[in-house]
């Protein structure tokens, strides 16, 4: 369907460089790496702009001796330290977690729309923030997180458990990804039509997710988890990659279909639950960034997930530096930021004719 | 999930002897008759949901009064809800219930994709971000004037997608044309929530618009809404020869003696007319065109010659069941079809994909 098409030209034709050890050696394609490494820069240079402006404007230097230097001005090291360092680590790990998310995915439905929304999570974990801004009633930051998590796992089981059947093929799983997730938007939009115009508005207003208030004990958390899954993901990569090629082939190279798939939908909702749970549900990076990658590093699969990862990280720490400028839910500006981006690169992609 | 299901319906092949050698055209016969049938089945379905849309509602009224009020109609308060509310209502259902179920069955077909939607290429989200605008900066109100602006950010933004999606060496190919919808289906939806909000009085408009309604519509609209539904009719159905051989891949279709670049043009101004006509005059109806052609091609097979007619008759029946539903299921008020769609069809689709062995697309 889908899978084939997207697909540029064949990768074998890429440069590489082989670094070889005594038996062991890792083929790394050249323009990957450059392209992660700009990548890298960007965020870099993006994070020092957003560290030095805001309501107390810096220099970047004045930014990068306070967070290198220790001995500097100690109300300098407040404002970027305490108060604005965390905001864009944040951006950088939830960016990053939803791309892989978000290539995962891709991979797993062979489909350029896929995302962890297809197996219904989003609005999962929608309609459970919802339930508990509106049912219960409160805007406590654990409940709304605890009842997004509780919502959205519980949707993802749900339609796993659905769509089993003697083993779950990706086409049944959208299908039914599909189909439970319009049933709990409608029962969300029900609930948002039935209140008065400003606690909808407060649901709303999670509901494009947001990167403010937040501090370093939350970001403790979420990057410790955040790396444990990362290195799940890396590890279920080759097996995703062999499964792009077809059930058949995959397992004539000795790949067990059932349990990557599993262990890449899991931690595929995993990472995307990560991300709501703390900053609320983030729209488009999962299904852009790994689509922005591909075309950046020319790669003949969405799965790869240092690019993807950065690329996701670059575009949410751009998304808020203009979500703070123009004081709306950053989850806004990113499918602004993201949309645009991927429209200009599809303009200019194929420009002369040339794949 | 791949272009491989022609088989299941496709005639046996010259030279290849089928069960009977001296009548070939046998199964092929019997496959007809059956794809007969379910078109006859959801012709019935259509005919009795239209007549339930009519006698069934909030306020009780007995058959016999409903059947003055068409043909002898008195002014009484009864005659006049059936005339003035429910008519419409179900004509008004009738219309868009066609219209997005066939722009679900071309889109799916012409990008070959299970996931496309009538939405896919920004119809929607042009429709929304017009109507927000019309809102929040021009002070518009009233439901009824939101069609101008509906219509014209649907047709606008799905010129801008084609623009995009037609540039380059790949142009106009259905991955390029998809992405280029996502890409702008998402940069309206960030300008319209960033309208929505920043002002309560605009959300609130808007979260009732969201969630579509064939409800509280009056005819005046079908002068307009009819021309366009219709032409999009015509050239849909006009496509499905084009669309059995496109199912092949594109460059097969091509030496097969297809015009690709016109046909993709033709099938992207009748989704646009359809789905863009629809989302004017009832407001985003979900699922409909999503879900109707998948289960119409579980049953009639790959053949769009049979998909896109069926579907035409199956999506109309499935939106008034829905409306019916909406209609009684709370003790006051009601749901708004947008959201019953999903809360009915969800469980079907799903009790479907569980029991039928389904066929990719």
């Amino acid at each position: 369907m889908t899978a084939q098409p997207l697909t540029g030209r064949p990768d074998v034709k890429q440069a590489t460089w082989a670094l070889r050890r005594g038996g062991a050696s890792l083929r790394v394609e050249r323009r990957s790496v450059l392209v992660c490494g700009a990548l890298v820069l960007t965020v870099a240079a993006l994070g020092v702009l957003t560290l030095a402006t805001g309501s107390i404007q810096l220099t970047p230097a004045q930014v990068l001796s306070a967070l290198f230097d220790p001995d500097a001005e100690p109300r300098t090291r407040l404002v970027v330290v305490t108060w604005r360092l965390p905001r864009l680590l944040f951006a950088v790990v939830c960016g990053a977690a939803l791309a892989v998310s978000g290539a995962l995915f891709q991979s797993l439905t062979k489909n350029p729309l896929g995302s962890p929304d297809v197996i219904g999570f989003a609005s999962g974990s929608y309609a459970g923030a919802s339930v508990v801004m509106l049912v219960l009633g409160t805007v406590n930051y654990l409940a709304v997180a605890a009842g997004s998590l509780i919502g959205g796992a519980l949707t993802a089981l749900l339609v796993y458990v659905l769509a089993y059947r003697g083993g779950v093929r990706p086409f049944r799983l959208i299908i039914v990804g599909i189909a439970v997730g319009a049933f709990l938007s409608s029962i969300s939009s029900m609930l948002l039509l039935a209140v008065s115009p400003e606690k909808a508005m407060l649901v709303a207003t999670w509901g494009a997710g947001s990167l403010s208030g937040l501090g370093f004990e939350q970001l403790r958390l979420t990057a410790a988890v955040f790396a444990a899954l990362l290195i799940c993901s890396v590890g279920v990569v080759r097996p995703l990659v062999h499964l792009e090629m077809g059930d058949d082939t995959a397992l004539a190279l000795g790949v067990n279909a059932q349990r990557a798939r599993l262990t890449a939908t899991v931690t595929g909702v995993a990472l995307t639950a990560l991300v709501t749970a703390a900053v609320g549900p983030i729209a488009f990076i999962a299904l852009a960034a790994p689509q922005i990658a591909q075309r950046l590093t020319r790669s003949s699969t969405t799965l790869r997930i240092a690019p993807a990862a950065l690329t996701g990280a670059a575009v949410l720490v751009a998304a808020d530096f203009i979500a703070q400028r123009v004081d709306l839910p950053v989850g806004v500006v990113t499918v602004c930021v993201g949309g645009a981006y991927l429209a200009w690169l599809l303009a200019r992609q194929y420009k002369g004719g040339r794949r | 999930m791949t272009t491989t299901a022609t088989t299941t319906a496709s005639p046996p092949a010259p030279g290849q002897a089928g069960p009977d050698p001296r009548n070939p055209a046998g199964p092929v016969r019997r496959r007809h008759r059956y794809r007969l049938l379910i078109l006859l089945a959801a012709l019935a379905l259509l005919f009795v949901t239209a007549v339930l849309s009519v006698m069934v509602g909030a306020r009780p009224i007995a058959p016999g009064t409903v059947w003055d009020a068409l043909l002898r109609f008195d002014n009484s308060d009864e005659h006049v809800t059936v005339r003035e509310l429910r008519v419409p209502r179900t004509v008004i259902g009738l219309v868009t219930g066609t219209a997005l179920g066939l722009s679900g069955a071309l889109i799916q077909a012409f990008t070959r994709n299970p996931l496309a939607d009538p939405g896919i290429l920004g119809v929607n989200a042009g429709a929304s971000l017009a109507v927000t605008f019309a809102v929040a900066v021009l002070g518009f109100t009233a439901a009824s004037q939101f069609i101008w602006f509906a219509l014209a950010g649907a047709f606008g933004l799905t010129v801008l997608v084609y623009t995009l999606g037609s540039i380059g060496a790949d142009r106009g190919t259905p991955v390029k044309l998809t992405l280029a919808g996502v890409a702008f289906t998402a940069v309206c939806g960030g300008f319209t929530s960033a309208m929505v909000l920043k002002s309560t009085a605009t959300f609130d408009v808007m979260r009732f618009w969201g969630v579509g309604s064939i409800g509280g519509r009056s005819l005046d609209i079908l002068p307009i809404a009819l021309p366009l539904i219709g032409a999009g009719l015509v050239l849909g159905l006009l496509s499905a020869g084009s669309l059995n051989v496109l199912a092949l891949g594109d460059d097969l279709a091509q030496s097969l003696g297809t015009r690709l670049a016109f046909t993709r043009i033709v099938l992207i101004l009748a989704v646009t007319l359809l789905a863009g006509t629809s989302v004017a005059v009832a407001g985003p109806i979900s699922f409909v065109g999503l879900m109707v052609p998948h289960i119409v091609r579980w049953f009639v097979g790959p053949d769009q010659r049979w998909i896109l007619p069926v579907t035409c008759v199956a999506a109309p029946a499935f939106l008034l069941a829905a409306d019916i539903v909406g209609r009684i299921v709370l003790p006051s008020g009601e749901l708004r079809v947008g959201l019953v769609t999903a809360l009915v069809g969800a469980p079907v689709l799903i009790a479907l994909v569980r029991c039928r062995k389904v066929s990719a697309l």
